[in-house]
């Protein structure tokens, strides 16, 4: 029996086909996963699940009928229900507001009734094990709290089929734990749950079958026991993949656990003392007396959940003679006191930056891969001299770049907006590994980056530490940090709350810090 | 199939020109006009003899100008509605120069003159330039009230400081002969000066100075994307100072034509709005300098040809030549701003666009 049956659905933009003759079926009272790389076509397909999208050809089958939406209304009236990857709730509303919102059901004279909502909800949450305090403020509840929230609202407006687009990306292990906990029980009561996630480890954890996307169609439909996390690593990909460097590929030797040599005589990287940011009219500090230091040939690793200072670090670093991002402190690079550097000064000590978010901090999206690769070295003599561009060298520099980073197309004349997620961030890391850094700063360096090229990017980070230069890496994927990095910094709050060795913590443990326990 | 989409794609600003231009016509047709003599005395009117020819040129100039104006302003993500009054400023700043310091060399007098077009309008730039940068207040409000300040200023210094008492018309004494530049004799006595060829090279300088040089790297980078700049160390509200201020410059760069290559004084009201066509000159280059010069051109056309409608045709009036010609700036600054919006929305989109 299927909830719900794909059968042969084609979308395509333009010349893009983004979903080729997609076929798959849920099986009523599943957990389905959905994996595959970026831009794979996962998206399009429950778009298109939810009526947010039209097919071109194909249908969508439930219950045995094929089913027509016109808008998400439909869809959701038939039983669907989907949980975006950025939540959608009002952040000054109470849950109970958040709730029920757009379905409020009214008494006489348009009077809503709460007391007796109030009642269908708490039977709702006791039903599903998913207790909340309804009277809370979204705004002052934990990230899983909110996300449970959400599923609460789908069931609430009577969804049987539900579908969760990357919901484990902002939880901590243990909130990861209690959700698939939520999950197991739902799946009990009979519902059906469909989900995105590029986490294979937790696909093999929960699903019962896995769909797998490659370029728009559909590369594999397992049962979750018959296949590995190497396979479907593989399947994405369409290739072989190294997963966890550390393993057996040849070069791995030299990875991990390296002692660093001679460090006690060269000058610290990085050191901050004591830094910290509040903003005027903020009663919390962002940042709350922070000591770091970095070493050369050392990869810091800073472990959390976003949004507890991480990118208020990041932007300390980089703009310390701006009030706005440091009150107080003092940060030193490769020896300098930076106080009263500007961004230009800092990187031409030697520093890289491999921005968070790529294509807000890092690159030009309308611009060529040439203007990009430009985009920050205009200060050295080999490609600008008073004044005027050397393009010849500019793009000589960028086709090796191309060719040592893999950036594909290998067309310098290609709009940067048009690579995928990985072929952008590497053109990013060869730009700013072009320079040679000292000291290097990445942030989430393989956010939304396929499977293969994420093994290339974490080869490359220790290559870079291994010819001496220290970097500081801030991840919310505990996987990365557990393996690059020689030492793990948890911050929590604006502040660090932990400080681990290499192989002295696992990803439990780094969890009850990033939710501030005291484990 | 896909090359003739892309193809449409590239014409759309071509395509909406001549969809303005019909409905135009359209209307003059309504009036009892025959569209085939409307178009035929567009086209004469035009480019009919070394004369018409010499005309368009001469209104292309100015147009030249303030349509680079806008789109460097464009290229550095600002929206410069303030070329009027940049414009303006130019021209009275080298009128007075021209006033007060008549004992200049005549080789010297006429670069100092451009000079001072540069400063005046540059000046006039800068300071919303400045206001947006280092207070956040937009660019649009602010040089639209330049505008009218720059008005008030004109007025008030050719009124009662250099007035010209001879006349009954709002002008300022003439210049020095030093600083006027001589006309061509080949277009049958229109005012073409060397202001054409200085428009020439400035539209070929702007393009240089975007594609090959630090400053102008920096500055489209600033437009493309202000945080990424920000975070490969350029100083955005340096860039945008700057770029008001380039902006502003080649406006008041209209004075030269104007005031050393024509009237040799200071006229208020010369400028037939050329500030705010400017802004239509931009949006049919989509914002790049490098179609500035083709899209001037068309615009000066444009403008000499309804001149002469009037006059031309029995049903005509000056009114709707005006109509005629709005309707072409209206139908290709939409498609323009279509244009525009659509990047700014591709771009909330890709910023956004996950798994």
């Amino acid at each position: 029996m299927f909830a719900i049956q794909v059968q042969g659905l084609t979308k395509a933009f333009g010349d893009c086909v983004a979903n080729d003759q997609v076929t798959f079926s849920v099986k009523k009272g599943s957990i389905h996963g959905i994996v595959g790389e970026n831009g794979a076509g996962k998206s399009t397909a429950m778009k298109l699940l939810y009526g947010l999208y039209k097919p071109d050809s194909g249908s969508i089958v439930m219950d045995g009928k094929p089913r027509q939406w016109r808008t998400p209304a439909d869809a959701i009236s038939a039983g669907i229900g989907m949980v975006h990857q950025h939540f959608m709730l009002s952040e000054t509303e109470t849950v109970l507001d958040n709730l029920i919102l757009g379905v409020e059901k009214t008494a006489a004279l348009g009077k809503i009734n709460r007391k007796q909502i109030e009642k269908d909800l708490m039977a709702l949450s006791q039903k599903y094990r998913m207790p909340l305090n309804l009277s809370a403020r979204i705004s002052e509840i934990p990230v899983g709290l909110q996300q449970r929230v959400e599923i609460l609202k789908m069931l609430y407006r009577g969804a049987e089929f539900m579908i969760l687009d990357e919901p484990t990306a902002v939880l901590t292990p243990q909130e990861i734990e209690e959700l698939f906990r939520n999950l197991l029980e739902l799946k009990k009561e009979g519902k059906t749950i469909l989900i995105i996630t590029h986490k294979l480890r937790e696909v093999m954890a929960i699903t019962d079958r896995v769909t797998v996307f490659r370029a728009g169609k559909v590369e594999g439909d397992l049962e979750t026991k018959d296949t590995s996390v190497q396979d479907l690593a593989d399947r994405m990909v369409g290739r072989r993949v190294h997963l966890t460097i550390g393993g057996d590929h040849p070069e791995d030797s030299k990875l991990g656990h390296t002692p660093r040599s001679g460090g006690g005589s060269l000058r610290p990287a990085l050191e901050i003392k004591g830094l910290g940011l509040l903003r005027p009219g903020e009663s919390k500090p962002r940042l709350d007396s922070i000591h770091l230091t970095v070493s050369p040939k050392e990869i810091v690793g800073i472990a959390g959940v976003e949004g507890n200072g991480q990118s208020e670090l990041i932007q300390a670093i980089f703009h310390p003679n701006n009030p706005r991002h440091r009150s107080s402190g003092q940060i030193s690079i490769l020896g300098q006191d930076i106080q009263a550097f500007d961004t230009q000064a800092i990187k031409e000590l030697g520093v890289g930056w491999i921005p968070e978010d790529r294509h807000k901090e890092g690159l030009l999206l309308q611009k060529s891969l040439r203007e990009n690769f430009l985009l920050g070295q205009t200060r050295r003599e080999q490609f600008c001299k008073n004044g005027w561009i050397r393009w010849n060298s500019v793009d000589a520099s960028l086709k090796q770049g191309m060719e040592d980073f893999d950036v594909r197309p290998r067309n310098i004349h290609a709009l940067a907006g048009g690579l995928s997620g990985g072929n952008q961030q590497k053109l990013i890391i060869a730009r700013e590994l072009d320079r040679r850094p000292n000291f290097l700063v990445v942030a989430q360096p393989t956010r939304g980056v396929d499977v293969g090229a994420i093994e290339f990017i974490h080869r490359r980070l220790v290559g870079l530490r291994e010819e001496g230069a220290g970097i500081l890496l801030i991840s919310s994927e505990l996987d990365e940090i557990l393996a690059l990095s020689d030492r793990i910094l948890v911050m929590y709050s604006g502040k660090i709350v932990a400080e681990f060795a290499r192989g002295e913590v696992d990803a439990m443990k780094l969890g009850v810090k990033m939710g501030g326990g005291h484990g | 199939m896909a090359s003739l989409k892309i193809w449409l794609i590239r014409l759309r600003p071509i395509i909406a020109a001549l969809l303005g231009l019909s409905l135009g016509i359209g209307i003059t047709a309504l009036a009892g006009e025959s569209p085939a003599h409307v178009v035929a005395v567009l086209v004469k009117s035009a480019l009919g003899s070394p004369y018409d020819l010499g005309m368009t040129l001469f209104y292309t100039t100015p147009l030249v100008f303030t349509g680079l104006s806008v789109a460097m302003a464009f290229q550095c993500g600002l929206f410069n509605i303030g070329a009027e009054g940049q414009l303006a400023m130019g021209a009275l700043w080298a009128a007075v120069l021209g006033i007060v310091m008549p004992g200049l060399p005549g080789f010297v007098a006429p670069v100092f003159a451009v000079l001072a077009c540069i400063l005046g309008g540059a000046a006039w730039g800068a300071i919303p330039g400045w206001l947006r940068a280092k207070r956040g207040s937009h660019e649009v409000i602010n040089t639209i009230m330049m505008n009218f300040v720059s008005a008030g200023v004109c007025s008030y210094v050719t009124l009662y400081v250099f007035r010209n008492t001879e006349g009954q018309n709002p002008e300022t004494l003439p210049i020095a002969a030093a600083y006027q530049l001589s006309q061509f004799s080949s277009f049958g006595g229109a005012p073409v000066s060397w202001a054409l060829i200085l428009a020439v090279l400035v539209w070929a300088g702007c393009i240089v100075f975007l594609r090959k040089t630090r400053l102008g790297f920096q500055l489209m980078s600033v437009g493309e994307n202000e945080s990424a700049a920000e975070a490969s160390g350029i100083s955005s509200p340096k860039m945008r100072i700057l770029a008001m201020a380039i902006a502003g410059g080649l406006a008041g760069l209209v004075g030269v034509g104007e005031v050393l290559g024509n009237a040799h004084k200071f006229k208020m009201g010369f400028s037939a709005d050329f500030g705010f066509i400017g802004i239509a000159v931009a949006l049919l280059a989509r914002g790049r300098p490098e179609g500035v010069l083709p899209s001037a051109f068309l615009f000066g056309a444009l403008h000499k040809g309804t001149a002469d409608l009037d006059f031309e045709t029995t049903h005509v009036t000056r009114e709707l030549a005006l109509i005629l010609q709005a309707l072409v700036i209206l139908s290709v600054s939409a498609d323009g701003l279509w244009d525009w919006m659509n990047r700014i929305g591709v771009k909330k989109r890709t910023g956004k666009a996950a798994s």
